[in-house]
């Protein structure tokens, strides 16, 4: 692997640029593979890495049925935080918050991570009592949180809305300072990267369109480009878990949904932080490019279809004007979508399955992206030495069933009412 | 954005829909635990069709079966139930 540095970019611009090479090989399948990991997005990709980092696997596949970070990597609001009530929940986000610190470095890619801080807004009396709480359950564990009063509010985010008649009354908020955005497709391509430099083989435009058992046993995947063998096999697919887990004979505890954000023209700097109200459900934060970053809610039906409805996005954009009005003026240029899989308690699946040899990462809701590198790191120790991590060890497949949900909304097994 | 077919009321606007839980997914109050466990915390969540159980909310507000593909939104059907109709 060429390594990027200031130095190789002088050295480029002084012989033409022409010392460029791709960041990943396009390799043909293997027959077979130690293991293979389903999915090539944040997640997967990560995987991977991590599994030839930490745990100097070498003959791993990544297998993508169209192109590495297509999915919901490159669908996401690019929101990465820690800031979660439930040990289980923050403890996991935290570990993943201090690999974003240092991703760039540890990729040699720059993922533009931007701790530029991420900021609930609290709209009540009750609103800001839940807030307290919250940041009280994760200064328990280490993790930085800061209730911010109305004046703290006002100064750090100078275009919100804080009249009294405002139609959402702000009363202060919670600020997670270590919080902020990354660039989302340099997540998956600075993974991929560091993948590939280690061995792993990223195979694109390759479906899984069955499994290959041998009793009650995988034993490798039936894919658009021929059989391949595999040691074990890591789902990692997102909303399309339910699909994929389907062609094993599994039926998921989750069930997907569509998940949809937009993003405006590109302006000066307007938006400091990630601005983020959950008694709403509305996220807006700026790109380094300029434009805002607006998400809202899924639309809470199920559905596959990439793409968006009006009457979510009216609903989130009527929120966000209502909280910064200066917003009124911009132009939308994108909406997008991702088909997101909502599992039963809110919270991730990341463990074995039924099928020996078979193991899930899913069930990331609407939060799988400020996730990848912890993600990554925990499916990688699971799929390696087929044990759970401590970290991923509450979110095994079998905790419905055990009654032992991590459900942070407390709203029950209504995956679309989160 | 859809427009569903409401047998008592026409064809009406999504938005004034409720999306509750699939068909298959409705437990029965007799049903053994395991039963019971998997139609509650599991869905078949097919990329193609299925049956769901909606509302007309902020219509009629009568329940209904609506058939429908997940992927292109397709309406294949939609009938009426009532409390007699469930499982």
């Amino acid at each position: 692997m060429n390594r990027y540095s200031a130095f190789s970019l002088l050295r480029g611009a002084l012989t033409g640029h022409r010392h460029w090479q791709p960041a990943w090989r396009d390799p043909e399948p293997k027959s077979h593979y130690d293991i293979i990991i389903i999915g090539g997005g944040g997640h997967g990709l990560a995987t991977a890495y991590y599994l030839a980092k930490v745990h100097g696997l070498k003959n791993i596949a990544v297998l993508e049925k169209g192109w590495i970070g297509g999915g919901n990597t490159g669908r996401n609001t690019t929101i990465v935080r820690s800031n979660y009530r439930l040990e289980p929940l923050h403890n996991l986000f935290e570990f993943g918050l201090k690999l974003w610190h240092g991703l760039s470095n540890e990729l040699n890619y720059n993922v533009m991570f931007s701790p530029r801080g991420a900021m609930f807004l609290g709209h009540s009396d009750a609103d800001m009592i839940k807030l307290a709480e919250r940041g009280d359950a994760m200064r328990c564990d280490g993790i930085d949180a800061d209730l911010l009063t109305r004046d703290q509010v006002a100064k750090l985010e100078p275009l919100l809305d804080m009249s009294r008649d405002a139609r959402f009354p702000i009363q202060g908020g919670l600020i997670q300072r270590r919080g902020g955005t990354a660039r989302h497709d340099a997540v998956a391509w600075g993974y991929a990267r560091g993948a590939d430099s280690l061995g792993v083989d990223i195979i694109q435009k390759c479906e899984v369109t069955g499994f290959v058992r041998d009793g009650d046993a995988v034993v490798g995947v039936e894919t658009t480009r021929g059989r391949i063998g595999a040691g074990r096999v890591g789902i990692c697919v997102a909303g399309h878990s339910g699909h994929v887990a389907g062609l094993a004979g599994l039926k998921l505890p989750v069930e997907s949904q569509t998940l949809q954000a937009m993003v405006t023209e590109g302006v000066k700097p307007m938006i400091n932080s990630v601005i983020m109200s959950q008694s709403l459900h509305c996220y807006i934060s700026q790109s380094d490019k300029g434009g805002v970053v607006f998400g809202g809610d899924p639309d809470n039906w199920p559905s596959y279809a990439q793409r968006g409805h009006p009457m979510v996005m009216e609903g989130a954009v009527a929120q966000g004007l209502a909280l910064v009005p200066a917003l009124s003026r911009l132009r939308m240029v994108r909406t997008w979508s991702g088909v997101t899989d909502m599992s039963f308690d809110g919270a991730p699946i990341i463990g074995e399955t039924p099928v020996r040899n078979l193991f899930l990462n899913g069930g990331w809701c609407y939060g799988g992206f400020k996730a990848t590198p912890a993600s990554g790191y925990t499916y990688a120790h699971t799929l390696a030495t087929g044990k759970p991590h401590d970290l991923n060890a509450p979110f095994s497949l079998d905790r419905f069933e055990r009654g032992a949900t991590i459900d942070e909304t407390g709203s029950g097994p209504m995956p679309n009412s989160r | 954005m859809m427009r569903i077919p409401c047998p008592h009321c026409g064809p009406r606007a999504q938005s004034e829909f409720i999306y509750e839980r699939t068909v298959d997914s409705v437990v029965p109050l007799d049903a053994p635990s395991q039963e019971a466990m998997t139609k509650l915390f599991t869905r078949t969540n097919p990329r193609g069709v299925d049956d769901e159980i909606w509302r007309h909310t902020y219509g009629c507000r009568a329940w209904m079966i609506l058939t429908r593909h997940r992927v292109t939104n397709e309406i294949s059907g939609c009938r009426a139930i009532g409390p007699e109709a469930l499982p």
